[in-house]
C-alpha cells in the first residue's frame, strides 16, 4: 500500500504539493477511516476467536494466532494440503507465495505438484480445475483478480455450475465438488477499472455455483475449508484491500464455517444493515455514529454466503426493525441489494415501514480517482439510516 | 498492490524445492529452464530465458506457412481395404477384436439412420449422426483401458458402443425417459456414464479440453500414489471447428506445462456446420499446431480404424512415459451427412461431393473390404448382421417410447448437493400452480406425477 507523504517535497526549490492518496478531509466526522485495531468486527482476543459458534472442540480448546487476512488463507490453505492428499492449488504466479502473498511456502512446503504455476490463461486455469475436481482431486485454483475471472465465465457458468445437474444419476462420480476458485476482489484505493472489480452478482445468477465473501481472517479460514470440502463448485471472493488491513485472532486448529449462514452481528431494532465484505466494515463505522445521534439501535447482517444466501435470518431481521438498508461496494444496478431488496418485499411486506434502501457503487466504473466518491461510505450509510428513520 | 504486467522474471530455485518425483530427464529439463544463465561471450545459441536452446543467424528468414509441407496422414489399409505397405505386418489384433469393431461402427450407422428418420417424425427432439467417422470413435476406443477417463464433444457415439453402452442407454437418453442417467435434463445425444468412465457431453464447444488436462493431472497423482495399479490417461475428442475455440490453446499449453498424460484426438471432418476448413483456419491443420505446443503430434486417415488404433494405442503409450505429456492426434475424415437434424447440408455444399465421398470410401466399407480378404465376412453375414441389428435397435427404440418421463422433482432437484431453502419454497410453488390450474398442465407422463414435488419427496431428487 503506498503511504501518504508526510513532508510536502521539494525539488530544485519548489514545492510540491502532496497528493491525497489515503488521507481523509481534514474537518469530516463520519468519513473517517476504519481502525481495524479496535473494530468490533474482529476478534481482539484469543477468548473471542475461540468462542466462535461452530468450533470443534479441537478448535476451541486450542490456541490462536494473530493473522493478517492473507496469513489466514495461506493457514487454511496449507491445512486443506496437510489433510487431504487430493488437495491442489495453482494459478498464476501462485508458487512463489502469489502476489498478495497468500501461497507463502506453500510449495516449498508441499511439493510443485500439488501448489504450481500454470500458464497464464484464466480460461485454462478453471477449465483445468473443473476437469481435476471430475476426477477426484479438490481443486483450490486462483483467479489473480476477479477482474479477469471473464475469460473463465463460460467455464464456471455452463460447466461448472452445471455439472452436477446434467450429470444426472452420474453425478457422484461426475461432479466437480472439491472446486473452489479463489480471486481478490474490491476496490483497494487504487485498482481502477481492472483491479477493483465486484462481480459477485454475476454470479449469483448462476444456480449450482457458490458465492462466499469472507470479511477478515477468521472468518476467512473457516469459510475457505468449508468450501473446499463442500460437495458444490465455489466461487470465493477475498477482499484485497483487507488483505493487510485486517488482523484478528484466528484459532489455530481446523474450524470451518457452514455456508449459505449469515451471521448477525449486532442486535438491534430500528433498521437492519445487510452487507458482506469489506463494506461491514463502513456499516459499523456508521451505525455507531447513527446510534449516537438518532438515539436508534440498528442490527448488522453479514451475509457470508452471497449466494445461496440465508434468506430467512435477514427476513426474521427486518421483520423485527421493519426498516432495511442493503450495501455493497459493487454498482447498485442488478446488484445483490437488487435481490436481497425484491426478497424483503415479498416476504416483509406488511412490516416494512420505509423502502428498503440499496447503497451501493454507482452504474459506473470504477476510475482511479473517484473511488472515494464511488463506493459507499460512512456518509451514505449513514445517510440512509437517517432517511429509513425519518420516511 | 501489484498490477499484473508481463514481467520476465527468473526463478533461482534451489535444487530440493524442485519435485522430487519427476523423473530425471523431466528434472534435467526443467531445471536447465530455471537456471538460464547469463549469456556466454561468443556463444553461437540465444540464452534468453524464453527460448533456451536458438541458435544465432545473420540470414533473415521469415519462416513460411508452406503447405507443400504439410505433415503427412498415416494410414495402413488403402481405400481399397489392402494393405498399402505389403512389408510389414498388421499390429497384433484378434479376429474377435476386429469383428466386435465392424459390428460396432455398423451398430452405430444403422441407429443413427433409424433415429435421424425418429427426429424427422417428431418422435425424439434431436439427433446428430455419426457417419463417416465411426472408425475413429470404434478405434481409438478399441485402444484404450476401459478405465480410462474420457471427454467426448457429441459425435462420437462410436465410443459409448464400444465401452459397453446398451441400445437400451442410447435409447433412454435420446426419450429422456424416466430410465435416462441425465433425468431428462440434457438434449439428446449428450450421453455420459459413470461406469464407463465416461464424462457427460455438454453443448458448449471445446470446454472439455481443459477440463482433459485438469482430469489427467489428477489421474497423473492418482498413478503416482497407486504405483500397483496400471496407470490411466485421459482421452479428451473434439472437432476441427472447435479447435479455434480459446479452450483448445488453454487445453494444449496447460497439458504442455504440466505433463499431463491426455490424448487429444480431433476429428478434422472438413465442416464446422456450414464452414468449410478454409474459413476455420489458414495453417496446416490442427496437426501443426500441436508442435507449437511442444506436442507430439501424428495425424492419421480417419477412415482406417486399424490405423486409428494402433495411433492411439502408441500415443497411449507414450502419453503416460516419463510421468506424463500429452499427444494430440489429428484423424482426417469427411462428415458424410448433416451436422444435425436441425441441418440442411446442401444449403451449403454440393449433393455430388457428398455422393462422391459415401461411394469412394468410408470406415465401415474399408474395414469390410479387408475382413472380406482375410475370409472373415462375407455378404451372408452382413445381411444377417445388418438385419439383426436393425430389430434389436427398434426393439429398444419401442421400449424406450415407452417409459414414463422423469419425475418433475427433477426439474429442481440436483442443482446444488441438496435443496436450498429458496428451492425448496419454488418446489411448493410450482406443486400449488400445477394443483390450482390441473387443467392446464399435462403431468400424466411424469413419472410419480405431482407427488414427486411433495417437499419429502421433492429433497430426494
Amino acid at each position: 500500500m503506498l503511504t501518504s507523504l508526510r513532508l510536502p517535497l521539494r525539488l530544485n526549490g519548489r514545492r510540491i504539493p502532496r497528493r491525497h492518496y489515503a488521507t481523509h478531509p481534514p474537518s469530516a466526522r463520519l468519513n473517517l477511516p476504519t481502525d481495524f485495531s479496535t473494530t468490533p468486527l474482529l476478534h481482539h482476543t484469543a477468548k473471542s476467536a475461540l468462542s466462535l459458534p461452530s468450533l470443534p472442540p479441537s478448535a476451541s480448546s486450542g490456541s490462536t494466532s494473530r493473522l493478517n487476512l492473507f496469513q489466514a488463507i495461506n493457514s487454511a490453505l496449507s491445512t486443506a494440503l496437510r489433510t487431504d492428499p487430493s488437495v491442489l492449488l495453482f494459478g498464476e504466479d501462485v508458487a512463489f507465495g502469489g502476489v498478495f502473498r497468500c501461497s507463502m511456502n506453500l510449495a516449498t512446503e508441499f511439493g510443485d505438484e500439488r501448489v504450481f504455476n500454470t500458464p497464464l490463461s484464466e480460461q485454462g486455469i478453471v477449465g483445468f480445475a473443473i476437469g481435476a475436481a471430475m476426477e477426484g482431486a479438490k481443486a483450490v485454483a486462483e483467479v489473480q483478480f476477479a477482474d479477469y475471472v471473464y475469460p473463465a465465465f463460460d467455464q464456471l457458468v455452463n460447466e461448472a455450475a452445471k455439472i452436477r445437474y446434467r450429470a444426472g444419476t452420474n453425478a457422484e462420480g461426475q461432479g466437480c465438488g472439491g472446486l473452489v476458485v479463489r480471486m481478490p476482489c474490491g476496490g483497494v484505493g487504487h485498482g481502477a477499472l481492472y483491479h477493483s472489480q465486484s462481480p459477485e452478482s454475476l454470479f449469483t445468477h448462476v444456480p449450482g455455483l457458490r458465492v462466499v465473501v469472507p470479511r477478515g481472517p477468521a472468518q476467512a479460514k473457516g469459510l475457505l475449508l468449508a468450501a473446499i470440502e463442500s460437495r458444490d463448485p465455489v466461487v470465493f471472493m477475498e477482499p484485497k484491500i483487507l488483505y493487510r488491513a485486517t488482523v484478528e485472532h484466528v484459532p489455530s486448529e481446523r474450524y470451518e464455517i457452514p455456508l449459505s449462514q449469515a451471521e448477525v452481528l449486532r442486535e438491534g431494532k430500528d433498521v437492519t444493515v445487510v452487507s458482506y465484505g469489506t463494506p461491514l466494515y463502513t456499516c459499523s463505522d456508521a451505525i455507531e455514529k447513527a446510534e449516537r445521534d438518532f438515539g436508534c439501535s440498528v442490527e448488522l447482517i453479514d451475509l457470508r454466503t452471497i449466494y445461496p444466501w440465508d434468506r430467512q435470518t435477514v427476513i426474521e431481521s427486518v421483520n423485527k426493525t421493519g426498516r432495511a438498508v442493503v450495501v455493497h461496494e459493487s454498482m447498485v444496478n442488478a446488484g445483490v441489494g437488487a435481490e436481497v431488496a425484491a426478497t424483503l418485499q415479498e416476504q416483509c411486506f406488511l412490516r416494512l415501514e420505509s423502502p428498503v434502501q440499496r447503497v451501493a457503487g454507482w452504474s459506473t466504473h470504477p476510475g482511479l480517482v473517484y473511488e472515494k466518491f464511488n463506493f459507499p461510505d460512512v456518509v451514505r450509510v449513514y445517510e440512509a439510516i437517517k432517511k429509513g428513520l425519518e420516511y | 498492490m501489484v498490477v499484473r504486467v508481463a514481467v520476465t522474471r527468473l526463478h533461482i530455485r534451489a535444487a530440493p524445492s524442485l519435485s522430487q518425483s519427476l523423473p530425471r530427464i523431466e528434472r534435467a529439463r526443467v531445471w536447465k529452464r530455471w537456471s538460464s544463465v547469463s549469456q556466454k561471450p561468443n556463444s553461437d545459441r540465444v540464452h534468453f530465458p524464453g527460448a533456451v536452446n536458438s541458435k544465432f543467424t545473420t540470414s533473415m528468414t521469415f519462416h513460411a506457412a508452406d503447405e507443400n509441407n504439410a505433415i503427412p496422414t498415416y494410414r495402413i489399409l488403402d481405400q481399397n481395404g489392402a494393405l498399402v505397405d505389403k512389408s510389414r505386418s498388421l499390429p497384433p489384433i484378434s479376429d474377435e477384436e476386429i469383428l466386435k469393431m465392424y459390428t460396432d461402427m455398423l451398430t452405430v450407422s444403422i441407429m443413427d439412420l433409424i433415429m435421424f428418420d425418429a427426429q424427422r417424425q417428431g418422435k425424439v427432439s434431436f439427433y446428430m449422426v455419426s457417419a463417416g467417422e465411426e472408425g475413429i470413435a470404434v478405434g481409438s476406443a478399441a485402444a484404450l483401458s476401459p478405465k480410462d477417463p474420457i471427454f467426448a464433444q457429441y459425435r462420437e457415439t462410436g465410443i459409448f458402443q464400444h465401452r459397453g453402452f446398451k441400445l437400451s442407454d442410447f435409447m433412454n437418453q435420446l426419450f429422456a425417459n424416466r430410465l435416462d442417467p441425465g433425468l431428462g435434463r440434457n438434449m439428446p445425444v449428450h450421453y455420459g456414464s459413470t461406469e464407463l468412465n465416461i464424462h457427460t457431453i455438454s453443448s458448449p464447444l471445446a470446454t472439455q479440453l481443459p477440463q482433459a488436462s485438469g482430469a489427467a493431472y489428477a489421474v497423473k497423482m492418482q498413478n503416482a500414489q497407486n504405483p500397483m495399479d496400471d496407470p490411466r490417461c485421459v482421452v479428451a475428442y473434439f472437432g476441427e471447428g472447435a479447435a479455434s475455440e480459446g479452450d483448445f490453446h488453454a487445453a494444449l499449453n496447460i497439458a504442455a506445462t504440466r505433463g499431463c498424460p491426455v490424448i487429444f484426438i480431433c476429428r478434422n471432418n472438413g465442416y464446422a456446420i456450414s464452414t468449410p476448413t478454409l474459413e476455420q483456419y489458414r495453417g496446416d491443420g490442427i496437426a501443426s499446431r500441436g508442435v507449437g505446443y511442444g506436442i507430439d503430434t501424428i495425424r492419421v486417415d480417419g477412415n482406417d480404424i486399424l490405423a486409428v488404433r494402433e495411433v492411439t494405442a502408441k500415443a497411449r503409450e507414450m502419453c503416460l512415459q516419463d510421468g506424463g505429456k500429452p499427444i494430440l492426434i489429428e484423424a482426417m475424415s469427411y462428415r458424410v451427412s448433416h451436422h444435425s437434424t436441425s441441418d440442411d447440408s446442401f444449403a451449403y455444399r454440393a449433393k455430388v461431393e457428398v455422393e462422391d465421398w459415401k461411394r469412394r470410401d468410408n470406415p465401415i466399407v474399408r474395414l469390410r473390404k479387408w475382413m472380406e480378404s482375410k475370409g472373415l465376412w462375407d455378404e451372408d453375414k452382413e445381411k444377417e448382421a445388418r438385419s439383426r441389428l436393425r430389430k434389436q435397435v427398434l426393439e429398444a427404440f419401442k421400449a424406450a417410447e415407452k417409459e414414463k418421463k422423469p419425475a418433475l422433482r427433477n426439474m429442481i432437484g440436483g442443482v446444488y448437493e441438496t435443496l436450498t431453502e429458496e428451492q425448496e419454497e419454488q418446489t411448493e410453488a410450482i406443486r400449488k400452480i400445477i394443483e390450482t390450474y390441473p387443467d392446464e398442465y399435462d403431468i400424466s407422463e411424469y413419472e410419480g406425477g405431482l407427488s414427486t414435488l411433495e417437499l419429502e419427496e421433492a429433497r430426494k431428487a
